[in-house]
């Protein structure tokens, strides 16, 4: 026996998920979203999709040619953050606005922190967030059947009636991603069943989020009321497809569940008491910025660690 | 306010539960309703059968059906054999045979080198060839006993006794110590010494650990088929040893002839119960197959006597018949030589000493040329650059594999996912604790639990970025306890 097999510490076997392979399932788990924001607000919506898309992969492939890094355009993390984030922009947001976006959340958010792994906050919405006080005046212009009119949620701000019928469906002003409840649910059942992300979070957020408005809202519990909060601003599209990135939540199973909690305080806290209808997007990135402390106190009990045997007998 | 919190956790898991079961839906738009009913019917029963478990885990391919349904063969060795003096956990054994000596199948040539020790037995006949360092399947050099067997297998006189009950504990102790039995399932730790523990009264459960949850391997199943009596004999003397204790038998219900095999056998002993448990890997790591039969927690430092418990490998428990019953030191085992790249996978009876490669020339050598052979499972097992390697008391297997997996994924960034969290049987955090072996941050890892990984290699198996976390948390953990010998 003269030639030498490998050898490596164990084991010796590897599941067949890949990272990439994940990203993929979150980006079909867009999709539902994504086709029906372009059925609802015309091919501009697909332009300004493609074009987040195309910045966000080509300005992660430009920075990692520039500082002489191996390409990892092909993990599909920079589709995810373009389709993200066009999905949190109104359709009539000026292409070149976009764009900046698109390249704020690839090169500052991302890249200049380490790249895939290390941002941490979430590349879509700071990049949103980033457009928000830039752009004030286009962000936040919404136009429905080539009417120019207030979202849903700012209509319930002012103490207006809302059709809840029609946020569940999604045929109401918003960004391209976050008006129809359905669709994005049908994509987060997707990603649920392929085992990409699970409920903690998004079932700790919402439930926050409502017995926050059911107490503080003036409303007491008032379904209408409460549907339209749940249904209404990117509140599904938030909770299923941002809080639950990776790279920005807690990795610890207590960790997950004080996030959750936390994004529906500070949602509630926003959405009522602050100045904008919205509150989703800041909650997030505040509470990606807590991560690392959520984590330092919810290191979970090892197993076995205890000051005596279990009994049950 | 914790209590509610990890309730709300579970809830959510349930749910998730829930949802899952909406994929017969898919089933049913792609094969129809009739799939759907037969699939429905096959989980149910599994999991009716498979009750007990742990938290955690992974479910790679099983890989048994390739020796699976292969009979147990008798191998006769040619040649040389080699014996290294250091086939268990404590100190060396010392030979007492000398270059030149004629020794019998069933002489001891090397005696224990102190209580945490075991003696080794000669498997053939032959002439002491050399004392010399050889290699081992973990890659180190061992000084080892070589035989040159002459092919006749003469044989000493063994000591059987017609019966067990007229021995006391001490000598059943006794004859186990002095036939060398060890930890036949890879640790090799010593059975006597586990058989010995500080209070006997408190021991309450004897565990038969015939999970065999590594893929690939099927040499306890096979034993559990063709040697069921012995298993349960050997059961029955290690209860002798404690008045309060129960057999348990723990077999994973992928194994369900095993289960009705061992639980028509048992159904007239009191004292023994088969555990059947949920088909999943770690199972049949030591804490975790304790709190799956007795939902008993341990930790890295506590014993399972700690617990009222001992765990044996089903191998160990036929070798301690063995001993006990016919006075047979250890010189066989049961060996699978499986993958996808032997011609004729199948198990064995070899006589220890034997090389890898000379068992795996009876089954048939290889069918394609492998990237990687490995002693042991897929999962905790060694890889080896050759072949020439001796067998030992604790070799389980060799598994050959055409394609290497490791060598073949690229690693990338880690994202978080946690997937290695879900995974890990100890609920610690692998990529955080493998982050922190990186940064050599000591501190960090200690407090992070670190120390309590049982480095079973789910995370690495999950991983979606292909990071070899277990590789750096076992590297960073012989660190750990390397700087806390020094202190001491």
């Amino acid at each position: 026996m003269s030639d030498l097999y490998n050898v490596s510490s164990s084991s010796h076997i590897r599941a067949k998920d890949t990272s990439s392979k994940i990203m993929l399932y979150v980006v079909i788990g867009l999709l539902p979203a994504t086709i029906f924001g372009i059925w609802n607000f015309g091919l501009n919506a697909l332009l300004l999709i493609l074009v987040c898309v195309a910045t966000c992969v080509a300005s992660e492939w430009a920075f990692e040619k520039l500082i002489h890094k191996k390409s990892t355009v092909n993990d599909f993390s920079a589709v995810v953050t373009g389709l993200l984030l066009a999905l949190n922009l109104p359709h009539t947001l000026p292409i070149w606005q976009a764009a900046l976006g698109s390249v704020f959340a690839i090169v500052i958010v991302k890249m200049l922190f380490g790249g895939l792994g290390q941002n941490f906050m979430n590349p879509a919405l700071g990049a949103r967030c980033f457009l928000l006080v830039s752009f004030a005046g286009t962000m936040t212009s919404y136009t429905y059947d080539g009417v120019t009119g207030a979202t849903p949620l700012a209509l319930l701000k002012n103490g207006e009636a809302v059709d809840t019928m029609k946020m569940l469906l999604g045929t109401t002003a918003g960004t391209i991603g976050e008006t129809s409840v359905i669709a994005v649910l049908l994509g987060a059942i997707f990603l649920i069943l392929m085992g990409v992300i699970d409920l903690t979070i998004p079932a700790s957020y919402i439930v926050s989020f409502g017995v926050f408005v059911m107490l503080f809202g003036g409303h007491g519990f008032d379904l209408t009321y409460l549907t339209a909060h749940l249904c209404g601003g990117g509140l599904m599209l938030g909770a299923f497809f941002m809080a639950t990135d990776y790279v920005t939540s807690p990795i610890t199973p207590m960790g997950k569940v004080a996030y959750g909690i936390l994004l529906g305080l500070l949602t509630g806290l926003f959405r009522i008491f602050g100045a904008n209808a919205e509150g989703v997007s800041f909650a997030i990135i505040l509470g990606n910025l807590l991560v690392p402390i959520i984590e330092k106190f919810t290191i979970p009990r090892a197993f076995g660690q205890k000051k005596e045997v279990k009994q049950h007998e | 306010m914790k209590c509610a919190i990890i309730k709300v956790v579970d809830l959510c898991r349930l749910a998730r539960h829930k949802i899952y079961k909406l994929r017969w839906t898919a089933v049913w738009a792609v094969s129809g309703p009739k799939a759907v009913l037969k699939n429905i019917f096959k989980e149910s029963g599994a999991r009716k059968m498979g009750f007990m478990t742990f938290k955690g885990g992974v479910h790679p391919h099983d890989g048994k059906e390739f020796s699976k349904d292969k009979p147990i063969r008798e191998l006769l060795p040619k040649g040389e054999l080699v014996f290294p003096v250091s086939q268990h956990i404590g100190a060396p054994a010392s030979p007492v045979v000398a270059v030149g000596d004629t020794v019998l199948r069933g002489q001891k040539i090397a005696e224990a080198g102190g209580f945490v020790s075991a003696p080794i037995y000669s498997s053939v006949s032959g002439t002491v060839k050399a004392i010399q360092p050889r290699r081992g399947a973990v890659g180190d050099m061992v000084n080892s006993i070589i035989i040159e067997n002459d092919g006749e297998m003469k044989e000493v006189e063994y000591s059987p006794v017609q019966d067990v009950a007229s021995l006391s504990k001490e000598e059943i102790i006794g004859r186990v110590k002095e036939a060398g039995v060890v930890g036949m399932g890879g640790a090799g730790f010593p059975t006597h010494v586990k058989l010995s523990p500080k209070e006997p009264g408190k021991i309450e459960y004897i565990i038969a650990n015939c999970a065999e949850c590594e893929p690939y391997l099927t040499a306890d199943y096979r034993r559990m088929l063709e040697n069921p009596e012995d298993l349960i004999e050997g059961m029955r003397i290690v209860l002798r040893l404690f008045d309060n204790a129960k057999g348990l038998f723990g077999i994973e219900d992928n194994k369900p002839d095993c289960i009705a095999k061992m639980q028509e056998l048992t159904k007239n002993e009191p004292r023994m119960e088969v555990c059947p448990l949920k088909t999943k890997y770690p199972q049949g790591g030591e804490r975790q197959l304790i709190y799956a039969t007795t939902h008993r927690e341990i930790n890295s430092t506590m014993l399972p006597a700690d617990a009222g418990c001992i765990v044996d490998n089903v191998e160990t428990l036929i070798s301690v018949y063995k001993a006990v019953k016919l006075g047979m030191p250890v010189m066989n085992r049961i060996f699978t030589v499986t993958g996808d790249a032997v011609a004729e996978p199948g198990n064995f009876d070899i006589c220890l000493g034997m090389s890898y490669g000379e068992v795996l020339e009876a089954a048939g050598g290889f069918k394609v040329q492998p990237e990687k052979i490995i002693s042991g499972g897929p999962m905790m097992g060694f890889s080896m650059f050759g072949l020439d390697i001796p067998t030992t008391k604790t070799s389980s297997s060799l598994l050959c594999l055409a394609k290497d997996d490791v060598a073949a994924s690229e690693t990338t960034a880690c994202i978080n996912c946690g997937r290695c969290v879900s995974a890990c049987p100890e609920q610690i955090i692998p990529t955080r604790l493998a982050k922190m072996a990186g940064h050599g941050d000591m501190a960090g890892f200690e407090k992070w639990n670190g120390m309590e990984c049982i480095e079973c290699g789910s995370c690495s198996y999950i991983c979606p970025a292909k990071i070899p976390l277990a590789q750096s948390i076992r590297t960073m953990k012989k660190q750990i306890l390397a700087e806390r010998r020094k202190k001491k």
